[in-house]
């Protein structure tokens, strides 16, 4: 007879390593579907440029092209990472609904906290990943105008987003959990709000005054102008602080705000019997 | 016993310490949940359940379908909470502390709950992380587990939507004794396999009971299943137990005139259901 005892932070890290593990065994089995969306999201972000190239014609006005089509194409890019990583956090019930495991995974001894990590990690992985090609594919088409770029200074300022925007995610995945039927939905409707106020193919500025006060609740918003002004612009991480602390002020409240609501639409669930309804 | 792989620290030791002493591995005390359909109406999914599994012991629950099995399997594997009573696991309030009793059990549904597109090793693994078991920790014991259901080896490479049901369901098995639980809540788990998986996944619980220390909650509608399987069988309908006893005297408690019915016979007088209509 044997017992081995491990300690429960280890225990945590296995199961973490599990859903990412699984996550890229599942990303594997349907590798031509991801094959499709990648095809999709890099010709979608590449028409969007390529309005750039066409914007001093069609506006009849001399304007820098290069450096318009660097701002849509940055834009494009981010705006393809950050709606990734919200779309994963958020489908994660809705997903496992789909597939059939959600009571399996659920009924597992390991916490909440380990599962939304996992599912962030790989989707953090995954984003970084396609966004990658995306860009190697896109720079064989375009001049890009990055001679001032701070590189450095533009993965800082990805990398606090990424957090607060998985706490984002986070709370939208609990939707599903409140309403089987309508919760997936309204969460996609939050990701095109984001879309809409975030300034991600034009200034915010340029959107209605109640637009541009949603905006400012927006890490998206934050993100793309401390991305643009570090790689259009050049600037340095001091002068990136006005789009960092925001950021991190977001990440601070999102994340355990997330798995506080997550926490409470869990228990919702379990009382009413909605975990395993899919409609 | 098995080896005990990924138990998860000091709550999950205390589990074990309690398991190795008399007290009963389930124990429910008027447990009651009602759901609120469309329409404001209540359905009363348990009624006052009260019963308990001893340690070692397989206990059935024969009921028709909609008669609170399912509500009463989920109700003890912490997914969903019920609105009065006590459910206790080794002693641990499952309600109060899922997380520590969710390492001691796990659960076969009816339906096969596994990722369609990835394979069974794949799923087995993916399953056993979740209770902290390593791949190196895992293999050994799934290729150990694979040969004694009987189960190819190579078909473990092949995603889980190529496999029959009765494969699949055999592979269920394999990942909730994976984890090596001393509670095994299994659901109907040969409902829709044809006669020889049904026979093959039956002797597999058979062999989990003579070979585990896993003690057992069977819900199902199979007459013999119930019979042959467990020590205890208990007759369930509109969410109330009516009788829990061992097969013979829950029998003889429906016997008419010198009579003893059979346990299908039982089951028919004690619900007014015939087998059939309570797998319809």
């Amino acid at each position: 007879m044997q017992e081995r005892i491990k300690p429960r932070w280890l225990v945590e890290l296995v199961a973490t390593w599990g859903y990412v593990q699984r996550n890229y065994y599942l990303t594997k089995r349907y590798f031509m579907w991801e094959l499709v969306w990648l095809v999709y999201v890099t010709a979608n972000a590449m028409t969007i440029t390529f309005i750039g190239a066409g914007a001093q014609d069609v506006a009849g006005i001399q304007i820098n092209t290069g450096r318009y089509m660097t701002y849509l194409l940055i834009g494009a890019l981010i705006w393809s990472y950050l709606s990734m990583l919200f779309d994963v956090l958020s489908e994660t019930v809705s997903w496992e609904r789909w597939e059939g495991t959600i009571e399996y995974t659920f009924m597992s001894p390991t916490s909440r906290v380990t599962h939304l990590l996992g599912m962030g990690i790989y989707a953090v992985l995954y984003g970084i990943a396609q966004t990658a090609i995306m860009l190697g594919v896109i720079s064989l088409f375009f001049e890009l105008d990055l001679s001032h770029a701070n590189y450095l200074g533009a993965l800082v300022v990805l990398a606090i987003c990424s957090v607060s925007l998985l706490g984002f995610g986070i709370v939208a995945a609990v939707l599903p959990l409140l309403s089987p039927e309508k919760g997936q939905q309204v969460s996609y409707i939050v990701s095109a709000l984001l879309l809409l106020i975030s300034g991600i193919y034009y200034p915010v500025k340029v959107l209605p005054e109640w637009m541009q006060f949603m905006a400012q609740f927006s890490p998206v918003t934050y993100a793309l102008r401390g991305i643009r002004d570090a790689l259009l612009n050049g600037a340095s991480l001091r002068e990136l602080w006005g789009s960092i602390w925001p950021l991190m002020v977001m990440g601070a409240v999102f994340v355990p705000l997330g798995l506080g609501v997550f926490h409470l639409g869990e228990s919702y669930a379990k009382r009413t019997g909605k975990l395993k309804r899919s409609g | 016993m098995a080896h005990r792989l990924g138990e998860a620290g000091s709550e999950g030791a205390a589990v074990r310490q309690r398991e190795s002493s008399a007290m009963n591995a389930l124990e429910l005390r008027g447990v009651e949940k009602s759901f609120k359909k469309r329409r404001s109406e209540v359905v009363r999914a348990l009624d006052s359940v009260s019963f308990t599994v001893g340690r070692g012991e397989v206990v059935g629950i024969l009921g028709p379908n909609g008669s609170g099995k399912s509500t009463l399997v989920r109700v003890i594997s912490t997914l969903v909470v019920p609105d009065a009573g006590s459910v206790r696991v080794f002693g641990v309030d499952a309600i109060r502390h899922p997380k520590t009793v969710q390492r001691s059990m796990n659960r076969v549904s009816v339906e096969a709950s596994f990722f369609k597109k990835l394979s069974a090793m794949e799923n087995l693994l993916y399953g056993a992380k979740l209770y902290g078991v390593t791949t190196r920790e895992a293999k050994p014991r799934i290729k150990e587990i694979l040969d004694n259901i009987g189960f190819d080896r190579k078909r473990a490479s092949e995603p889980m939507e190529h496999l029959s049901r009765g494969m699949q369901q055999k592979i269920a098995l394999a990942r909730a004794l994976l984890t090596s639980p001393v509670l095994m809540l299994l659901d109907e788990p040969t409902t829709g396999l044809d006669p020889r998986s049904k026979r093959d996944v039956q002797a597999f619980i058979r062999r989990i009971k003579a070979a585990h220390d896993s003690s057992i909650l069977l819900c199902t509608h199979d007459m013999d299943e119930a019979e042959e399987l467990c020590d205890r069988v208990g007759i369930m309908v509109d969410g109330r137990i009516l009788a829990l006893e061992e097969p013979e005297k829950l029998k003889r408690r429906y016997a008419r005139d010198g009579h003893v019915p059979s346990l299908e016979e039982t089951f028919m007088a004690a619900t007014g259901y015939t087998v059939e209509e309570a797998s319809a």
